[in-house]
């Protein structure tokens, strides 16, 4: 199980890796559209990875839920349960 | 009256060089690019043929990590080559210029196969999940021509030309016809192709077209000589940038030569054969010449498509007679695939790089490995050293066929 600053981590990690912005941009206050201007073929990107990096399942519907980067790290740590 | 189109940008990434000037350089030296394959692949899946012409500077070392991502490596070397391209005609990020009056007409053979097998390895190895959301616009031919579009601002319509190895001569018919039908200003025409992978390997292979020396990687392209004994492949990307004259002058741009005519023709004799007398061939470079308002006397050098299949490069010799005749003696010949290794659909695209640099220069670049040449195609090939072409008004053919039956040619003039 990861906790909520490795699972931040692991996302900042995802973002850099599908955006090329820096890890320390991603915040947990962050919005991935507004702020991050992730669009929605990078974030389900984002999602896919996550799920596997965190070995969790995020469900489609779940998806636009997924406002900030902490609403993201809050379903993970949750899913993992 | 006719607009005439002119070319004010060049840019490329090719097995003998990453940028134009490296390529130039390389191709009148005689550089041959092909080298053995250091991929797991080969031997995995037992290839026949274990060597190919690799990118000399690859996308990896030019773009950033997320650009390699999300693009395919057929778009990636597309943007390469476009960037040199745009920066080299005197586009700056920001360009003053009419965007709804500059057009994209690119060309692919084959799109992103990579995305596309690999996209499926992923399907049947981890399931639909695990399928990347870029993968549609990544494996899709016209990627290419939509990522450029939106990186350099082109909204005067991103077209696709599709002509197997013919297609970047073909893109060039596209743009000259838009320019000349005043429907854009600026054109970003070109190809690209990176095929370099197992499935396009072991079906060229299949159907026999591909040569097999793999003792001897750099010896293997050999167009002409009576030991060739098929293609090797290549990758890499061309572009150029095509303005109408008035547009180019009134910015003060540099041009390198006229785009003056284009030929389109095809077959309809076999799919994948070419016609054994050329006739298509012939009918293309007359259909050319004729659009160019050029005799076909006044042709100094041709750029041939000459790929080294044992079948493929009498017809394009026999229909190059029946254009030019006995001038046909006089005509510089210049096998560059003997270097290159052949791009498939970027082929057309980087070779017309090199003809419009033969006009420009002056000096056609050389063919290499023709050690014995076949006696039944007596041209006037340029070995050795770069040819020096007439001084005055040059006037130089790029020939490229494809699968389908397509012939494309482009005839280029000094300006």
């Amino acid at each position: 199980m990861a906790s909520k600053e490795e699972i931040l981590a692991g996302l900042a990690e995802i973002v850099n890796e599908e955006t090329g912005l820096e890890t320390e941009e991603v915040q947990p206050e962050k919005s991935f559209t507004d702020d991050l201007d992730i669009d929605s073929i990078s974030m389900m990107t984002i999602v896919v990875n996550a799920e596997e990096k965190f070995d969790v399942k995020i469900p489609d519907e779940e998806v636009k839920n997924l406002k900030t980067v902490q609403d993201a790290v809050d379903y993970i740590e949750g899913a993992q349960a | 009256m006719t607009r005439t189109a002119v070319i004010t940008g060049l840019g490329a990434t090719t097995p003998i060089g990453g940028d134009v000037p490296s390529f130039w350089a390389n191709a009148l030296a005689g550089t041959p690019g092909a080298r053995t394959l250091e991929h797991e692949w080969v031997e995995k899946h037992d290839l026949p043929v274990t060597f190919a012409a690799e990118l000399a500077v690859p996308t990896s070392e030019v773009l950033k990590k997320v650009e390699l991502k999300r693009q395919d490596p057929s778009m990636q070397m597309a943007t390469v080559a476009a960037r040199e391209a745009w920066a080299d005609a005197g586009f700056g990020e920001d360009a003053d210029i009419d965007h709804d009056r500059f057009a994209i007409a690119f060309g692919t053979g084959i799109g992103g196969v990579w995305t596309l097998l690999e996209g499926w390895d992923t399907l049947r190895e981890r399931g639909p999940r695990r399928v990347m959301p870029m993968t549609v616009p990544m494996l899709m031919p016209n990627g290419a021509a939509g990522a450029l579009s939106l990186e350099f601002g082109a909204r005067g319509g991103a077209r696709t030309v599709v002509s197997a190895c013919a297609s970047g001569t073909e893109s060039l018919d596209l743009a000259l016809q838009l320019i000349r039908s005043g429907k854009a200003d600026i054109v970003m025409t070109g190809s690209t192709e990176a095929a370099i992978h197992p499935l396009p390997i072991g079906a060229f292979c299949a159907m026999q077209a591909m040569s097999k020396r793999n003792d001897d990687p750099q010896a293997a392209s050999r167009p002409y000589d009576v030991d060739r004994d098929g293609f090797v492949l290549g990758e890499g990307a061309g572009v150029m940038i095509i303005e109408s004259e008035e547009h180019a002058k009134a910015r003060g741009a540099r041009v390198y030569a006229r785009l003056a005519g284009t030929g389109v023709t095809s077959d309809s004799h076999h799919i994948t054969a070419p016609e054994p007398e050329g006739l298509g061939a012939t009918r293309a470079m007359r259909a050319a010449l004729e659009d160019a308002g050029l005799s076909p006397e006044q042709v100094c050098h041709v750029n041939a498509h000459a790929t080294s299949t044992p079948v493929g490069d009498k017809p394009e010799y026999l229909a190059m007679r029946a254009v030019f005749g006995d001038h046909v003696e006089q005509v510089k010949v210049s096998a560059t695939k003997s270097q290159t290794g052949h791009l498939l659909g970027a082929s057309g695209a980087i070779e017309s790089v090199l003809s419009v640099l033969a006009v420009h220069h002056g000096k056609a670049p050389v063919t290499i490995n023709l050690d014995n040449q076949d006696p039944q195609i007596p041209l006037n090939v340029v070995t050795g050293t770069p040819a020096e072409l007439p001084e005055g008004d040059r006037a130089v053919v790029k020939n490229s066929f494809g699968f389908g039956g397509h012939n494309a040619v482009a005839v280029f003039t000094s300006y």
